[in-house]
């Protein structure tokens, strides 16, 4: 099976070993697991727990913070990795590693500092609130936090293609006229554009699972500002395991959906740029 | 190659199907401390030395600490090695930790309904209420008000409320057994004073509608109250209203409301953990040393209510006298209030479903 033409590199079968052994126990066991319990529903029960009202109201919430979210992330992380390859200046390397910093902290920490700064008595919500931003239980407190834990995947997948772009593309382009517009938009965003939709998915799906920090800043009200996860937390309550895997599985759909959606994009767009 | 790889994953992902659909994988149960070791040395004391867990609900935390530090220094004295350790989260939440395999010797949650879920399961024996005094209850304890520094907006009852302009901050009664007392008391607050169920049903439908923010257990609620300034008055425990009262320094204040809810934290031994563990005789000990008078005095002074007669008529200043209505008041039984509004579909659920 592996004899017909060998790979000059050494290794295959015990790396492709471990790589699926891996992979069964840490992601297709659970995944398989959590499918199989909702399954011990009837359709008509999976259809009341999964989609009634207060469920659909959630998805709304959970997918569309998320996507919002990872927009935005998309649009500074593109700034920020711009600034950290092309420019050099003081503290640099300092504000390199600070951008990690959302994939080190515990969620709770952040929702709880996010909450803090942004109630009407934080440092920033005593002069937002007043102009009637609510960047603490509200919506936006959402979204806000899920911007702070998306961004560092953008930076980090745009930074390393950005950095390997040669100079000479840029200055050909020039040379030939283009405004620096032009060049920005032509040149160098096509050849970026897998690195922003892999950053986008990455983000994406890092908000639509989040729990702990939420928790914090939103009221959690039903059909208002209660996430999917939430929904599911509050099932659990109830001893209601099997609808509670049953919201978990629309979940991981959708979400499975959006990621094949992003990565389709992306191979054509990779088919477009060549 | 691309072909190869793929016929390698797919028997094994079809093993991995095989094993996955065996059964539920257990959860990681919730995070456990050791709040209370005896030493080791016995000093030559008959008995093997003994660790306890004791899975209560979230803001128990400061009582069990005292109660388990006299405890284990009593047995001491009396030659045996005890040491317990304390877990401490939502009500319901750690009923499912214990369910799903947690070890606990023994059970001291916030409300009936989630020690009785573990008699449900078949880990704790038929009649477990009626194994120790007062039907299991070495405390009870009830649902009073916190209100910012010089009660501005003037709230002394429950009816006061839902006056214009007012938020109450309580946690999500789905989640929270604070949350479902602060409910029930509510509701009953309107039975009390003569009202039918409707009106009840009316009045704590507005009541939600000024909850500006539902946390998930009753230290979040606090959290939300005295810390970010949320709301204008909080319906918590007793206990943990004294703990906040005093932790805020002046700028909080307790109200007792003329009557509320009669909240029954009743403890048990899980029988099926103590018999595997050979530790029931010790399980059965700690929960006996809660109806002693130095346990009795404890719980006291940590403002739960004790259910020791001559231990409450001693520390009457600290319990005001408020009419403590018992569950039956709106519910059958604990069983039947958790049904009848906190089930799926029921009176909590209908609030939101009518005002979204």
């Amino acid at each position: 099976m592996f004899g017909k033409r060998r790979s000059p590199l050494p290794g295959f079968a015990p790396g492709m070993a471990v790589t699926v052994g891996w992979l069964t126990i840490l992601l297709f066991i659970p995944l398989v697991a959590l499918i199989a319990k909702s399954f011990s529903l009837t359709a008509s029960e999976f259809l009341a727990a999964a989609w009634s009202d207060r469920a659909r109201a959630a998805y709304v919430l959970t997918f569309g913070a998320a996507a919002v979210a990872a927009i935005v992330d998309v649009a500074f992380g593109l700034l920020f990795a711009w600034v950290l390859v092309r420019y050099h200046f003081p503290g640099r390397q300092m504000l390199d590693a600070i951008i990690d910093l959302p994939f080190a902290l515990p969620t709770a920490v952040a929702g709880l500092v996010y909450s803090s700064l942004y109630v009407k008595n934080g440092w920033f919500g005593r002069f937002l609130v007043p102009l009637g931003i609510e960047g603490a239980y509200s919506r936006f407190a959402i979204v806000l936090v899920l911007v702070f834990l998306g961004l560092p995947f953008v930076v980090r997948t745009v930074q390393p293609l950005l950095s390997s772009l040669e100079g000479d593309t840029e200055e050909a382009a020039a040379s030939l006229g283009a405004s620096r517009w032009q060049t920005f938009r032509r040149v160098i965003l096509p050849s970026l554009m897998p690195a922003l939709y892999t950053g986008f998915a990455l983000a994406f799906a890092r908000g639509l699972g989040e729990y702990g920090s939420i928790i914090f800043v939103s009221t959690n009200i039903p059909f208002k500002s209660e996430i999917a996860p939430m929904l599911i937390y509050s099932r659990l309550e109830d001893y209601n395991y099997e609808e509670a895997t049953a919201i978990a599985v629309v979940l991981l759909a959708g979400s499975i959906t959006t990621l094949m959606c992003i990565n389709w994009l992306e191979s054509r767009n990779r088919r477009y740029a060549r | 190659m691309r072909k190869s790889s793929l016929a390698v994953l797919f028997p094994i992902f079809l093993v991995s199907i095989g094993c996955g659909s065996g059964g539920d994988s257990p959860s990681s149960p919730a995070g456990t401390s050791s709040s209370a070791k005896a030493s080791a040395e016995t000093g030559g004391g008959s008995s093997a030395p003994v660790e306890l867990l004791n899975v209560s609900y979230d803001p128990t935390r400061e009582l069990w600490k005292d109660l388990n530090d006299k405890f284990t220094a009593q047995q001491q004295v009396a030659g045996k090695s005890v040491s317990i350790k304390q877990s401490h989260g939502g009500s319901g939440s750690q009923a499912r930790a214990v369910i799903d395999g947690l070890e606990a010797d023994v059970v001291t949650l916030a409300m009936w309904s989630d020690t009785d879920q573990l008699r449900k399961k078949g880990l704790i024996q038929e009649g477990w209420e009626d194994a120790f005094p007062h039907r299991s209850l070495p405390y009870t304890s009830t649902i009073v008000f916190v209100v910012r520094k010089g009660n501005p907006k003037n709230i002394r009852t429950w009816a006061d409320l839902t006056g214009a302009g007012i938020e109450i901050v309580t946690p999500n009664p789905k989640t929270s057994g604070n949350g479902k007392l602060a409910f029930l008391a509510a509701w009953g607050s309107v039975l009390q004073n003569g009202g039918t169920e409707d009106d009840a049903r009316k009045f704590v439908t507005q009541l939600y509608k000024q909850v500006p923010v539902l946390d998930t257990a009753a230290r979040g609620s606090t959290t939300t109250f005295a810390q970010k300034g949320i709301g204008d008055v909080h319906l918590t425990w007793e206990n943990e209203a004294h703990l906040e009262v005093t932790e805020a320094k002046g700028e909080l204040e307790l109200v007792f409301p003329e009557a509320s809810i009669l909240a029954e934290p009743h403890v048990a031994v899980v029988d099926v953990n103590v018999d595997k563990k050979k530790s029931r005789d010790a399980a059965e000990n700690y929960l006996r040393f809660l109806y002693t008078p130095e346990g009795q005095a404890i719980i006291a002074k940590h403002f739960y209510r004790p259910t020791d007669a001559t231990v409450l008529a001693a520390n009457a200043a600290s319990f005001p006298a408020i009419e403590l209505f018992p569950v039956t008041r709106v519910a059958s039984s604990w069983d039947d209030a958790q049904t009848k509004f906190f089930a799926e579909g029921a009176e909590f659920d209908k609030i939101y479903a009518g005002n979204k």
